[in-house]
Parts: C-alpha cells; sequence; structure tokens
C-alpha cells in the first residue's frame, strides 16, 4: 500500500476566461492532516469541487488510493472514500441529527428497493446496525443529545459537526473539511481542533480548508498554498510560514 | 341524512383510491420536481393486465380468487418495471434540462402508453372479473360492499407501509436526503438516479394496486380509463399539497368525499338542471380554487420556485 492517498495531478479548471485553477499538482500522505490554504477566490473550493466529483476538470486529474478517480458523479467518490464538509453548511435541514447521519451509511451498506418494500430480515438488520452506527458517530462529535432534533434547529457550531459526523459516516479515507471553523469563537475552534486531531489519530487522512491560519499551522503536518489558481508551495508549516510568496500572497506585494 | 352518510362512504372508497394514485404524483414531484402525467396510464396497465392474468388463469380452471391474487402480483410487478422503464427512457434523458421539457414528455408518454394498451387489449370495455363475493353490509341506514371494505382497508395498510419505508428505511431517508437537496446527497454516496428510479418503481406499484381496485369496484376497464382518474389523483396531490405524502393521503380522501357530496347533491342544487353525472366537475373546480387562493395546498409547505 502506497504511502500517497492522493494525488493531484496539474489540475486545471476554467469558468469562462477566468482561471480558477491552473495546474494545481500536490500529493496527500495517508494519516496526516493537510491544510489547503489562500486569500478568498485563490481556488480552494474548487479544488474541493474537482475532486469530489462536483466540478469536472478542464484539465489534469486525481489519483486516489492508486487508482484514477472518475470524477463524473460524486456518489462514486463517496463510494471510494473521499467524504466532505461544506463552507456554507449544508444539512438536510428537515430531517433528524441523526437520520442526517444516516444517509451517509447509505454507501456503505446493501439493501435496495425489494429489501425496503418487503422488509425482510436481512434488511431489518441492516436498518439496526445503521442507526447503532449513527449514533456512535453522534456520540463521537459530542452531539448525541440532539440526536432526535431537526438540523436546522442544531446550533451552528452543533450543525458544523453534524456535517464532521455525516461525512465520517461514509468511513472515508480522506476527510474533507472545507473551513469548519469559519464563524466559530476561540473556544469552538479548540474544540474542533481536538476533534480533528481525534479523527487522524483514529486513522482518518483529513484535507482542510481553512482561513484560521492560526489553526491550520498548529494542525497541520503539511500546508499547500493556492494564490490565482497557482500552487504557491507545499511544504511543513514552520517553512510555509517563512515563504516570502506566502507572505506576498497574504498581505500583497 | 342518510344520503349524507351513504355518499361519505361512497366518497370514502373513491378517495382512497385517489390517495394511492396521489401518492405516486407525490413522490416523484418530491424528488425531482416533475409532473409524471404518465401516471394514471400506469393505473390503466394495472387494471389490464391483472384482468388478462386473472383471465386467462381462471379459464384455465383456478379457484378465482387465488386467479385475481396472482393477476395483482402480476399487475404490480409489471407496473412496477413499467414505472421504471419510464424514468429511465424517458426522464432520466433529460435530467438537467429546463422543466417545461420533461413535462410535455410525461404527456406525451401518456399518450403513447393509451395507444400501446389499446393495440394490445383493444377499444373496447373489459370485464372485470368478480375477484370478491358479493357481500353487502348495512350500517346505520347505509350500504356498502366488501369490495368497498376491502379497498379501504388495503388502501390504509399500503399508505402505512409507505410512511414506514420513507420514514424508517435506508430507502426513505435516501428519498428525503435526495428530495431535499440532491446535489449533497450524492457527495454522501447516495446514488440519487437510483433513488430518484426507486421513487417511480414504489409510486407504479401503488399505482397498479389502485388499477385492480378501480377494475374490480366498477367491473369493468378500458385503455383510457387512466386519463380522468390519473387528473382526479393529481388534483387530490395539489389539493393536499404536491410533495407532501400525508397531503396526498388527506388530499385524495376530500376529494373523494368532495365529489360523491357533489354527484349527490347536485340534482337539488340546480333544481335537477344538473344530474350526478356531472361529477367530475367538482375535483376541477376544487383543483381552480387551490390553485387560486392556496397554491401551495393544505399541507404544502413552500411551492416555491417549483410549478
Amino acid at each position: 500500500m502506497s504511502d500517497i492517498l492522493l494525488e493531484a495531478k496539474a489540475v486545471a479548471k476554467h469558468f469562462g476566461g477566468v482561471k480558477a485553477l491552473r495546474d494545481v499538482s500536490l500529493t496527500i500522505r495517508r494519516g496526516e492532516v493537510y491544510g489547503l490554504i489562500g486569500p478568498n477566490g485563490a481556488g480552494k473550493t474548487t479544488f474541493f469541487n474537482c475532486m469530489t466529483g462536483l466540478y469536472i476538470p478542464d484539465g489534469g486529474g486525481f489519483v486516489f488510493d492508486g487508482l484514477a478517480l472518475q470524477a463524473d458523479a460524486p456518489h462514486q467518490a463517496a463510494e471510494r472514500g473521499i467524504a466532505r464538509t461544506f463552507q456554507n453548511i449544508r444539512l438536510f435541514g428537515n430531517m433528524t441529527a441523526i437520520e442526517n447521519v444516516m444517509v451517509g451509511r447509505h454507501v456503505r451498506t446493501k439493501a435496495g428497493v425489494f429489501g425496503a418494500m418487503l422488509m425482510n430480515r436481512r434488511t431489518r438488520d441492516e436498518e439496526a446496525a445503521i442507526r447503532q452506527r449513527a449514533l456512535e458517530l453522534l456520540h463521537y462529535v459530542d452531539i448525541a443529545d440532539r440526536a432526535d432534533d431537526l438540523a436546522k434547529n442544531l446550533s451552528y457550531g452543533d450543525q458544523r459537526r453534524l456535517e464532521i459526523a455525516r461525512a465520517l459516516a461514509t468511513e472515508p479515507k480522506l476527510l474533507c473539511l472545507d473551513e469548519p471553523a469559519a464563524g466559530m469563537n476561540a473556544t469552538e475552534t479548540e474544540e474542533l481542533r481536538v476533534l480533528i486531531e481525534g479523527i487522524r489519530n483514529d486513522g482518518t487522512t483529513v484535507l482542510l480548508i481553512e482561513h484560521d491560519v492560526k489553526l491550520v499551522m498548529g494542525l497541520c503536518d503539511r500546508v499547500a498554498v493556492l494564490d490565482y489558481g497557482s500552487l504557491v508551495i507545499e511544504d511543513v508549516p514552520a517553512v510555509v510560514q517563512k515563504d516570502q510568496r506566502v507572505i506576498e500572497a497574504y498581505l500583497g506585494a | 341524512m342518510d344520503i349524507f352518510l351513504q355518499q361519505i362512504i361512497n366518497g370514502l372508497v373513491q378517495g382512497s383510491i385517489y390517495a394511492l394514485v396521489a401518492l405516486g404524483y407525490t413522490m416523484v414531484y418530491g424528488i425531482m420536481g416533475l409532473i409524471n402525467f404518465a401516471h394514471g396510464e400506469v393505473v390503466m396497465i394495472g387494471a389490464l393486465v391483472s384482468i388478462t392474468v386473472t383471465g386467462t388463469l381462471a379459464a384455465a380452471g383456478m379457484p378465482l380468487g387465488l386467479a385475481g391474487l396472482c393477476g395483482l402480483v402480476a399487475a404490480i410487478l409489471s407496473c412496477m418495471a413499467l414505472g421504471w422503464s419510464l424514468e429511465r427512457i424517458a426522464y432520466r434523458p433529460l435530467r438537467g434540462s429546463p422543466r417545461l421539457t420533461p413535462l410535455i414528455t410525461a404527456i406525451g408518454m401518456s399518450i403513447v402508453l393509451q395507444n400501446l394498451a389499446m393495440i394490445v387489449w383493444g377499444r373496447n370495455y373489459m370485464t372485470f372479473p368478480p375477484l370478491l363475493p358479493k357481500i353487502n353490509f348495512e350500517f346505520a341506514g347505509t350500504h356498502f360492499t366488501l369490495v368497498q371494505v376491502v379497498i379501504v382497508l388495503l388502501s390504509a395498510a399500503m399508505m402505512a407501509g409507505l410512511v414506514f419505508l420513507v420514514y424508517r428505511t435506508k430507502l426513505g431517508m435516501a428519498m428525503r436526503a435526495t428530495a431535499q437537496n440532491p446535489a449533497v446527497a450524492s457527495l454522501m454516496g447516495v446514488n440519487t438516479n437510483r433513488v430518484i428510479a426507486a421513487a417511480f418503481v414504489v409510486g407504479s406499484a401503488l399505482a397498479a394496486v389502485a388499477g385492480v381496485m378501480v377494475g374490480s369496484y366498477y367491473e369493468i376497464a378500458h385503455y383510457q380509463m387512466g386519463f380522468m382518474l390519473g387528473l382526479k389523483a393529481f388534483t387530490a396531490a395539489v389539493l393536499g399539497g404536491i410533495g407532501n405524502l400525508a397531503g396526498a393521503m388527506a388530499g385524495g380522501v376530500l376529494l373523494g368525499i368532495i365529489e360523491a357530496l357533489g354527484a349527490g347533491y347536485i340534482g337539488d342544487l340546480t333544481g335537477g338542471f344538473l344530474g350526478s353525472h356531472y361529477q367530475d366537475i367538482f375535483a376541477f373546480v376544487v383543483l381552480i380554487i387551490v390553485l387560486m387562493f392556496k397554491p401551495s395546498g393544505l399541507f404544502g409547505e413552500k411551492t416555491g420556485d417549483r410549478a
């Protein structure tokens, strides 16, 4: 098993004349927390969307877990082991917290239309296992007491946690978090840091897009910086922090 | 007063059938915002398949009750296949096209199915074999038959089953997730194409049962029977708030009762000018009133940009 989990090879994406990604190449290793930072509009979320199949790249591609990533259907990315959360929270608001997580289990379970209509033994056992696992995940992110509340009624911080639980339910090899600390206060951010460290320690590789530079530098094993759609640098936080180009990208030349 | 109660019972029976069909409309609409106008034709195909299968088996010497059961199962299975094919052939290639395109395709599919049925089963009315013994009940001055009782009970059971499916199973959860946000659902690993196909298959199974019910209630079936029934069920779905399961059930029963009461009293109301064969106008008067004054229906939350 290769040490490399995800390799982006010269990924390019244009929107009309705007080059949102210009031949971005980077590698994410198994078991690390990998940070992707850059000023607003640098192409971070576009990169995420290309990887999870929401956008089809105009050039280049991804190798995930040793195989090319077919980027034409998002549910296939989930099947292969890529899960994500969203910058602007996108839960199923009219479903309960636990149901949101149960949807994430979908891809790892078998019963289909006929199973659901006949409700045979195997289907019933599977439903019970799904519920059980979903509850465990809610415990894991520490919101089990809100299991039966509608997702839209949860507090902002809890909604962020629920999104992470839902993503973890797909048993990802790579968990992609799109600005999870956005809008959080210092305490919530610290709790989030502990949660992400726990996820890494439990063996899931994490890709983190984040504006909070302090969080990124404290948490990530390696960091990549995007600016105007191009990769500026990819290295350990200590080196990235001191890089002149990064400082220019953030402060303006 | 006797007429009133009697018509409530008749309406309840007819309304249960509307409700089953309306659920098919509302499920598909809730998940993908499409009004599947070919759904009424699925009901018709269900009725005709069950006539053929029941008739053939009964002629071969099978007891009528058992033959009827086989006919029902055959109708359910063939309608499920039909619903799946409709989605696959007619609607999936149009995913992502403007809303009007699949709507017109649905009307087209409805015409195609009617004509296919006419070629296969002919243009004449077909008599539906009496599947259940003709037992009459009398209660508080009203009369009803065993068929009517079975229709109401079976509908209620099917609806309970559907509610269980949608709110308690993994497939149902995937359906609700897809209805709320297809893009996010697919990112969470839900194969939205398969979920949409499942909505068609499940809706068509209900339609098949409704078809057999209509057939055995009126003891008649015909290649055009799905058209008016489909429109009425669509009205019921709109009345309840299209996209909403509880709405479709309540809307169906309510519409059946409104129609039955209307038919019962229209003669008195118009001084004999209009007879009970004008009962169809009530469904559409209801549709117009709902669309004018409460387009989101009784249970509807938001209609927003979907129409």
